[in-house]
């Protein structure tokens, strides 16, 4: 427990000073501005940086970051949501799921940079105050979890399966869901939370 | 991974001029973000294309065009798509996840790069990633990989189910650099790894694929996918199969066949196709023409289970195809 508190501490850190060394003078890269070292091999910091302005559960954020932070890592590292998790970090286990402009994506597989604009759901978005979303009260009601960790991964795809209207039977949620593993294997209740739902909207 | 400078491009002559001074087009990611952070992959610039227009997908009487931008779950939702050209519909539903199918382009579902774990690992010999280290795959954990197609400097399976029903339909592939544009048959797209595995396609440096075109036929109706993996799902192919089909008067006019999972590039079988144009539809003409699937394969220590599975793979494919 120590240990991860420890790492995660060191990344905030590392990104605090690396966002401090950048942020004097930092150009803006707007369309089809390139940087000036564009064709030089190595970047020079400033063109290393950006400035992330997004929408993120309804609120408009903003944040600097290294151009390597993946959208997962904006979320969790810079914009306080650790309810996206990570699992694997190369989009074999679906953990990370989030709403980008209402698509299910990987959150881990995509760069912030490239999400100017856009809005993102997180499972920190589906209530409302303090009304669960149906779809997480069917996770609740049909037991669809273990440990919790793969849960607002399952619940984000979920809530995309049920809105792109692939739940018309066991055979078709689990094909659609296959994006998200659960190593606990709660897959039959996952799937009977994710029917259930999509019969009652 | 390793530091690199970012922008986006709204213009086609912007794109082309940063690809041109050795900028890195990013699409959907899903393949160059995950090599990058395993610094397979470690461009000093990335340039993020998905301002450009390549979003379009229409089909005419003369068939089939997909702007490179189109995401793979948009073309595969598509009603026209999967009305007349199954085969491509198939091909992308079983491929990845849901996820996935969201974020990656079809011009970046050709462009994946090999799945082998060595490929993946920095610290394994791989010809394909580092010249002339070697190749841990041929006599390392081999079961997933080619047995059709390879080299003694790389045994890697192309991984794209999408190019493989690309292939079998013939599609072509437009791309353009400030030098103007070309047109590639998807054929000569991908290149094996012979001497050089470092080269797995034929495009050149900062040329951007545009679109592709799909040619219409009578085959393409009667078309699908079959895909043979370890787990029903979000799997690569141990083997698959892409058929189409026309079948008129009793008789196998045309037949469009081509395999994944089994070849280091996706790999067309025109023998097979050879033994069913002119047959009579039915399980001894599919049974025949599927013995060919495996010619001229070289297995590994590991995966000779594959000849048999793709021989089998087709002449299914054939019967679901074809009918019995």
């Amino acid at each position: 427990m120590s240990e991860t508190f420890d790492e995660a501490t060191t990344i905030k850190r590392r990104t605090f000073v690396a966002a401090s060394t950048a942020a004097a003078g930092l150009p803006l890269l707007t369309s089809d501005r390139l940087p000036a070292s564009a064709s030089v091999s190595t970047p020079t910091p400033a063109d290393r940086h950006s400035t992330v302005r997004l929408t993120v559960n309804g609120e408009q954020r903003t944040a600097q970051v290294d151009n390597r932070t993946s959208l997962l890592d904006l979320l969790r590292e810079h914009l306080d949501l650790p309810g996206t998790k990570k699992g694997c970090d190369q989009g074999a286990c679906g953990a990370c799921t989030v709403l980008v402009d209402d698509r299910r994506v990987n959150a881990c597989l995509t760069l912030a940079v490239m999400h100017q604009g856009a809005r993102v759901t997180t499972i920190e978005g589906l209530a409302r105050g303090e009304q669960l979303h149906p779809l997480q009260q069917a996770f609740i009601d049909h037991d669809g979890l273990q440990c919790g960790y793969c849960t607002p991964g399952q619940v984000l795809s979920g809530v995309a399966c049920i809105a792109e209207g692939h739940t018309g039977s066991r055979e078709e949620i689990r094909e659609w869901m296959s994006g998200n593993l659960c190593r606990c294997g709660a897959y039959t209740n996952i799937v009977s939370a994710i029917e259930q739902t999509a019969k009652e909207a | 991974m390793h530091p690199f400078a970012f922008s986006q491009v709204s213009t086609v002559t912007a794109a082309l001029n940063a690809g041109a001074r050795d900028g890195r087009y990013i699409a959907g990611g899903t393949t160059l973000v995950d090599l990058m952070r395993e610094t397979v992959e470690r461009p000093a610039h990335v340039v993020d294309i998905n301002g450009l227009p390549y979003k379009d997908i229409t089909v005419t009487r003369q068939g089939l065009q997909v702007g490179s931008l189109v995401r793979m779950g948009e073309l595969a939702a598509h009603q026209e798509v999967r009305a007349t050209y199954p085969l491509l519909s198939q091909a992308l539903e079983l491929g990845a996840s849901a996820q996935l199918r969201n974020m990656a382009s079809i011009g970046g579902n050709i462009m994946q790069r090999p799945r082998c774990p060595y490929f993946r690992d920095v610290h394994s010999a791989c010809n394909r990633r580092d010249p002339g280290s070697g190749c841990d795959a041929r006599h390392g954990d081999n079961r997933m990989q080619a047995i059709l197609g390879t080299s003694t400097h790389c045994v890697a399976t192309h991984p794209s189910d999408l190019a493989v029903a690309l292939v079998a339909l013939d599609a072509v592939i437009h791309v353009r650099s400030l030098d103007g544009t070309r047109s590639i048959p998807v054929q000569d797209f991908f290149l094996r790894p012979g001497d050089t595995p470092r080269n797995e396609h034929s495009l050149r440096p900062g040329e951007l694929i545009t679109s592709l075109t799909v040619p219409a036929g009578a085959h393409t109706r009667r078309s699908g996918y079959l895909k043979v993996r370890d787990r029903q799902s979000y799997e690569f192919a141990l083997a698959s199969a892409a058929v189409a089909l026309d079948i008129r008067g009793g008789v196998v006019r045309a037949a469009k066949v081509a395999v994944g999972g089994v070849a280091t590039v996706p790999w067309r079988l025109p023998k097979v196709e050879e033994a069913l144009v002119g047959r009579r539809p039915g399980r001894r003409t599919w049974t025949a023409a599927a013995a060919h699937a495996a010619e001229g394969a070289v297995p590994l220590s590991e995966n000779a289970f594959k000849v048999k599975l793709v021989e089998r793979t087709v002449r299914r494919q054939l019967m679901t195809i074809g009918g019995q």
